[in-house]
């Protein structure tokens, strides 16, 4: 094993222009690509957060028409969950792990293409649905029948958007796993393996284990409107409760798939910056795989007050609560690493610490909503809202953005603006507290999600939300401004840009070299 | 299949994703249109579907003129055979969604109904009658027949297993090199994959002409045909790539201890085999 081959044969230069980006086969363009699309969606989900924000300043219906904010719910979550988050992390793993496992590439070179070009299409058809009569899915983006079923000509583009995006994590994951398990450099073995690859590889094995169950799911919404079949209709001996199961059974999992990767990262960043190894590493692998077992037996907790056998809610509550053993292991460990450690704290292990902290409270509010029986007061509330957005705003994002921070040096090459990192940072941070901390006063309180208007008594919170949830929008703006001056120039970053970072990826000089470790580092 | 003598081969361009997703796009945005009613979704569903195979024709030409030139390595075949069983794992979740939908209905949503759970029965309907298979409540005059296992299914039962066998044969004789048998063996399971479409084809016909058991006919009809529908799509396909593998071995193609293609097949082939015993265990006789 010595140099890459390259096809010099068929493809004398590589394309140039636009067109470079339509055949590339690079994993680094590939990721670039990723991470942009990424930052366009997430800034489209945001701008329809504000919709619903600026819909919630005040009780009474003022701006849009309900249905329209239901749609607004629908696609936020959707273009947040498959258009930003998931492309994020695997525009992350384009471009970190065959730098962080010493490959050429990834395993699978133009299936990777593909992966990416799916999601630009599946969206287009995703988002053109809210132009289609009867405007767009306004169900929710878990979809539950019969309510989906009542969606307009959108339905079926819906369906298949989501089949197209199903596909493209499929093929993303299979190449992740491929270059995981297959393209390590000679001494890399699985337990010398950076975190974010051991986390990525768990977060590959679900997505590939639950896509084509989400994809079944779909499927039997498809031919119960339009075949004839009744898999979610009593009248024909089905059950629209079934849906929930085979959903949930990918929801859960879904959700690991949406923090795993966070953990890698962190767990990346804040050794960098206490300048200490991590603690517990293996820990750190063995509750990682914990919980991905674990996700697959809890997923009924999301179903408490739609009716289920006694046994059934003891048994998914008991072991949602198991879950907070593993990532009690992983908070412990993070805490541990820094303890006497020489810390600094540049932009990455700022959000690294919030990370841990905030993302620490929606695993508390998820641990009292696995509770079954308080479960029926907090369903379907405000709460869940405040819970979920603290583990995916304040966690897989706020991971995201240390990601970036921490690799745009090697990304770009140059050292990003600190003063602009900071403000981002403090920004995002006061705002997104006060963004979603009423939240949950708010649910508990009893106010309902996804529903356009609210009574009196709820004013006071949703107003102090929807300034924080406005505030938290517009200081996204600095990230972007941030990152087009970072892409365009500003101090030179050195092949290691941060004293304490450790890896392969910073044994390469930054910027990253179109092709590298053609030839295979030997790893002791 | 030469192996390269070094090196990971990353080629440096390609147009067929691109193209694959236009074809997909443009495939599925006509089977909504035809559904919704529109105008045009045949024709684009047409146009997306030739694009499809284009591609598909396209990028396996490309793969198997790198492979046959010798620039996979032995890494290279490794990725391609991890791709593969994960492909594969895929799939059966894919299935997984549709028996887990089949347990679901006939080990709770059916005999909830049926007054095992007073409330739903109370509350819902009336139907203390209602017992497996059946087309639920809201059907319970129609007159129609579950498929048993006789004979169709068993029949197809058999051919399969036989064939799982005459797909072996024919591997073992690629390895010892008999081309002769290898051919002779990879037609005959061909043959036998093609009549196992037949016979459901057949077997399709015979439930909605005598046994009046239609797609429609409640969770029954919907759980049996999209089971045994999923699953003999996945023999069509598994049939054009045993066409394709062993033209290709007429052609002189894979060489005794390097033929991934094959074994890609053979691997796909025997998957499909497997998901038929669980649905002629748990659909037909159960
Ligand atoms: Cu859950």
């Amino acid at each position: 094993m010595t140099a890459t081959t390259h096809d010099h044969a068929h493809h004398a230069a590589e394309a140039t222009g636009f067109k470079r980006w339509l055949v590339t086969t690079n994993h680094k363009d590939i990721g670039s690509m990723y991470l942009l699309f990424s930052l366009a969606m997430f800034l489209v989900g945001g701008a329809m957060a504000l919709v619903i924000r600026a819909e919630l300043f005040q009780p009474g219906l003022q701006l849009v028409d309900p249905y329209f904010f239901n749609q607004m719910t629908t696609m936020h979550a959707l273009v947040m969950i498959f258009g930003a988050v998931m492309p994020a992390f695997t525009g992350l793993a384009n471009w970190m792990i065959p730098l962080m496992v010493g490959a050429p590439d990834m395993a699978l070179p133009r299936m990777n293409n593909w992966s990416f070009w799916l999601l630009p299409f599946g969206f287009a058809v995703l988002l053109s649905t809210l132009f289609m009569p009867g405007g767009g899915p306004a169900g929710g983006w878990t979809m539950y029948p019969p309510l989906m079923l009542q969606t307009g000509t959108a339905f079926p583009f819906v369906i298949f958007a989501i089949h197209i995006l199903g596909i493209s994590s499929i093929m993303g994951s299979i190449n992740v796993v491929a270059t995981i398990l297959n393209m390590r450099a000679p001494g890399m073995t699985l337990m010398k393996m950076p975190l974010f690859v051991w986390t990525w590889l768990i977060t590959a094995y679900l997505m590939i284990a639950v896509m084509p169950v989400l994809a079944g799911a779909i499927t039997m919404l498809l031919t119960d409107q339009y075949f004839g079949t009744t898999f979610f209709s009593a009248a024909g001996g089905g059950d629209p409760v079934l849906y929930q199961h085979i959903f949930w059974f990918f929801g859960h999992p879904e959700v690991y798939i949406l923090i795993l990767p966070a953990f890698g990262i962190v767990s990346t960043i804040i050794p960098a910056f206490a300048r200490k190894p991590l603690f517990g590493y293996s820990s750190m692998v063995y509750a990682t795989a914990s919980i991905a077992f674990l996700s697959f037996i809890v997923w009924a907790h999301h179903m408490f007050t739609v009716g289920m056998p006694l046994a059934g809610q003891l048994f998914f509550m008991y072991a949602t609560m198991l879950i907070a053993v593993p990532t009690g292991v992983k908070v412990f460990n993070w805490v541990a690493t820094m303890w006497r450690g020489a810390m600094t704290f540049e932009t990455p292990m700022l959000f690294a610490l919030a990370f841990v902290f905030l993302f620490t409270i929606g695993g508390f509010s998820g641990l009292m909503l696995a509770i079954a029986p308080a479960d029926y007061q907090y369903h379907d509330t405000y709460f869940v809202v405040a819970h979920f957005h603290y583990v995916l705003v304040t966690g897989a994002v706020f991971a995201i953005l240390a990601a970036a921070y921490y690799w745009l040096p090697k990304w770009t090459g140059h050292m990003y603006s600190e003063r602009l990192g900071k403000a981002h940072f403090w920004l995002s941070t006061i705002s997104v507290n006060v963004l979603f901390f009423p939240q949950h006063f708010l649910g508990l309180a009893g106010m309902p999600r996804r529903i356009p208007d609210y009574s009196v008594q709820f004013a006071d919170w949703n107003m102090i939300s929807s300034i924080g949830g406005f505030a938290f929008g517009f200081s996204q703006l600095i990230f972007v401004w941030l990152l087009i001056k970072c892409i365009r120039g500003g101090e030179k970053a050195e092949a290691r840009a941060w004293e304490g970072a450790e890896g392969l990826e910073w044994e390469v000089p930054s910027p990253a070299p179109h092709h590298t470790f053609d030839t295979p580092p030997v790893v002791r | 299949m030469a192996q390269a003598e070094s090196g990971y081969y990353v080629p440096h361009g390609s147009n067929w994703p691109i193209i694959g997703s236009v074809g997909l796009t443009s495939l599925v945005i006509g089977i909504a249109l035809y559904l919704e009613g529109m105008g045009l979704g045949l024709w684009v569903m047409g146009a997306g579907g030739a694009l499809l195979i284009y591609m598909v024709w396209g990028w396996f030409a490309d793969v198997i003129r790198e492979s046959v030139g010798g620039l996979y390595s032995a890494q290279v075949d490794r990725s391609l055979r991890w791709g593969m069983i994960w492909f594969i794992f895929s799939e059966i979740m894919f299935f997984g969604a549709f028996f887990g939908a089949l347990f679901y209905a006939r080990f709770l949503s059916v005999p909830w109904l049926g007054g095992e759970d007073p409330a739903t029965s109370r509350v819902l309907w009336d139907s203390a009658l209602l017992a497996w298979p059946t087309a639920g409540p809201g059907n319970l005059g129609l007159d129609w027949k579950p498929m048993g296992p006789w004979p169709l299914p068993t029949i197809n039962t058999l051919i399969l297993l036989t064939s799982g066998v005459t797909l072996t044969v024919a591997h073992h004789a690629l390895k010892e090199n008999n081309r002769r048998r290898l051919i002779t063996f990879m037609w005959m399971t061909i043959a036998l994959g093609l009549a196992f479409i037949c016979l459901q084809a057949y077997e399709y016909y015979e439930a909605y002409a005598h046994l009046n058991l239609r797609l429609d006919t409640g969770i029954y009809g919907s759980t049996f045909f999209m089971l045994t529908g999923f699953h003999g799509v996945h023999v069509l396909l598994g049939t054009i790539m045993l066409i394709v593998i062993t033209l290709r071995c007429m052609k002189g193609h894979f060489e005794a201890d390097s033929h991934f293609g094959y074994e890609a097949t053979a691997w796909y082939w025997h998957f499909v085999d497997v998901v038929w015993l669980g649905l002629y265990v748990f659909v037909y006789i159960m």
